[in-house]
């Protein structure tokens, strides 16, 4: 797998993405009130917050999910006032889903080829022919998806429909697919719930290994406090749709309002 | 003891004292067949697509029929209106996809659906409107089909093949072949399994929707089309053919939702099953069990095997 093309204009510690006064409303209810923070290139950043508060509204925000009201994202140097979920996919925002989104009756390898739609271009003819250029390019593709199932530690089950796997294995898969599109910006919702110990292990590995050799950033959303603390560079605090909280683990530990806000405060 | 011997016994006495009507019995029933196996593929394309059961794909082989006989009719020379149909196809799916689906996109598999009937009815009052309700006669010289039949002298008889059913028994192979393969081997074919096992999980990985939903029922049309001009052939186009349509409801539910070689084995499995059914086990019950006999394999089926023959068997868990 090659570490994806480094923009000219961006470069480790720039701004890769930067949200700005964003607000999401949902007719009266109010998901996102007036947020700005940025994600800087090659850090982990973390967004945490009780339930409810937005993150997944966030990331759907992002990647162009959900259209704010107010507000502007901007992307590579690019300023939108909201994405498109294909163009967030094509400019290089990958991400998994808090509940799983996968192919289900798929098998792994299409899951994770499903992944490279947008690194294949040959037209349908060719691809109806199967021959030529299509053939070639199948096979190019299919030698990335190899690695990252050889990275992922995922080649026993290679030829299951991912509908049959245990749910931690299902985050596994889900995780490689949004690696196959070899994203700039990978944004997890919650790659951790529901896994027990070990599970959570092998997943803050991968995570880290994919931070460090390929260089992509991470937004994760995630409840575990220590598993937070331990992985992120960077933290963003929600509660009710507002930013409580935002920098480095230790700041973010010791604030007060995030305190209050996790332990409730007396009214 | 007779009972037994008539159901059990007789029928293969009888296929045995008189094998060229055995073989004749064997191939109307595999004409049949290929003709719900088009029909059921249609219903596959779309269903491996979207997830949804096209209600509509029984209107759309008799709109794609009455379209080409239509322009015909109105002086358009044949091969021209072919073009012209498979356009009209075009402009369906682009509409489709446009008025019907893009307003859906995330809502429950049965919203969908019901929209398949608003299509129908609307596909029903507005070929009416335009052809007019009264049976056309399919144009199968002017597209160089062939006509008559092929006798051959075997078994002690002699078996006879219509040219036309040997037409579309060729092109179905064909067509269910290329597509079986374009579905399981190619990137638009993954996609497109992508976007009926999940919307979301598809749009982030960059798949387009829109793009996707037009071919996949500019597809299905072109089926509809080669559906409706070999049936229109072998009896009329009338907007009675929709009805035939149901039969692939029990072809599919043998072969797999999901499955487009399932189709086809389903729609072989159905058409032969009929006519065997009501040629050697009909008159034991008075006849007319061809109109009956496919929803009973069928039922048979779901109990024990529901995801058909070829169907992807998908465990939900709780």
């Amino acid at each position: 797998m090659r570490a994806p093309d480094m923009d000219a204009g961006v470069t480790a510690g720039d701004v890769l993405l930067a949200v700005e006064n964003v607000s999401l409303r949902f007719g009266g209810v109010k998901a996102i009130t007036d947020v700005s923070f940025d994600i800087r290139k090659g850090e982990i950043r973390a967004i945490i917050g009780p339930n409810g508060a937005g993150k997944t509204s966030m990331l759907n925000v992002i990647n162009g999910f959900y259209h704010p009201q107010d507000g502007r994202i901007t992307f590579k140097g690019r300023t939108r006032s909201k994405m498109r979920p294909y163009v967030a996919a094509s400019q290089g925002i990958a991400r998994t889903f808090q509940n799983v989104a996968l192919f289900k009756g798929m098998t792994t390898l299409d899951n994770i080829m499903a992944g490279r739609t947008l690194k294949m271009r040959r037209g349908f003819f060719w691809q109806m022919l199967r021959h030529g250029p299509a053939m070639a390019e199948e096979i190019e593709h299919r030698k990335v998806v190899e690695e990252i199932i050889d990275f992922l530690e995922i080649e026993a089950i290679r030829k299951v429909p991912v509908g049959r796997l245990p749910y931690g294995l299902q985050k596994r898969v889900e995780l490689g697919r949004a690696l196959a599109m070899e994203p700039e910006l990978l944004l997890l919702d919650e790659p951790m719930a529901g896994m027990n110990l070990e599970e959570k292990e092998d997943m803050c590995r991968f995570i880290l290994d994919v931070n460090s050799q390929f260089g992509t950033t991470i937004a994760l959303i995630e409840h575990d406090m220590g598993v937070v603390m331990d992985l992120s560079d960077r933290v963003v605090v929600l509660e009710y749709g507002r930013k409580i909280a935002d920098g480095v683990p230790d700041e973010v530990k010791s604030n007060q309002a995030v305190i209050d806000a996790y332990l409730g405060v007396p009214h | 003891m007779d009972i037994l011997y008539n159901i059990f016994i007789d029928p293969f006495v009888q296929m045995g004292s008189a094998p060229d009507l055995f073989v004749q019995t064997l191939w109307e029933g595999l004409v049949s067949g290929v003709l719900y196996a088009l029909i059921a593929l249609g219903f596959v394309l779309i269903f491996k697509a979207s997830g949804v059961f096209n209600f509509a794909q029984g209107i759309m082989v008799v709109f794609a029929a009455l379209t080409l006989v239509g322009l015909y009719e109105a002086g358009v020379p044949a091969i021209l209106a072919l073009v012209l149909t498979i356009g009209v196809m075009f402009v369906l799916a682009v509409g489709v996809e446009r008025i019907v689906l893009r307003p859906l996109v995330n809502q429950p598999d049965i919203i969908l659906f019901m929209a398949t009937f608003g299509l129908t009815y609307f596909l029903i009052g507005f070929g009416e409107l335009v052809f007019g309700g009264n049976p056309k006669v399919m144009i199968t010289d002017e597209l160089y089909l062939p006509r008559g039949s092929v006798e051959f002298e075997m078994l002690g008889g002699f078996v006879s093949l219509q040219k036309i059913d040997i037409t579309a028994a060729v092109i179905a192979s064909i067509m269910v072949a290329s597509l079986a393969v374009f579905f399981q081997k190619t990137r638009i074919g993954r996609a497109l399994r992508a976007v009926a096992d999940s919307h979301k999980a598809a749009l982030s990985v960059g798949i387009s929707l829109n793009q996707i939903w037009i071919i996949v029922w500019f597809t299905a049309g072109i089926v509809a089309l080669a559906t409706g001009i070999m049936w229109g052939a072998r009896s009329e186009v009338s907007f009675a053919l929709q009805i035939i349509a149901l039969k692939a409801l029990p072809v599919l539910i043998l072969g797999g939702f999901t499955s487009v070689p399932g189709a086809i084995v389903g729609g072989l499995i159905i058409g032969v099953g009929e006519k065997l059914g009501e040629f050697y086990w009909g008159p034991l019950v008075g006849s007319g069990i061809e109109s009956w006999l496919a929803y009973v394999i069928a039922l048979g089926f779901l109990l024990f095997r529901p995801q058909g023959l070829f169907g992807e068997k998908i465990i939900e868990r709780i």
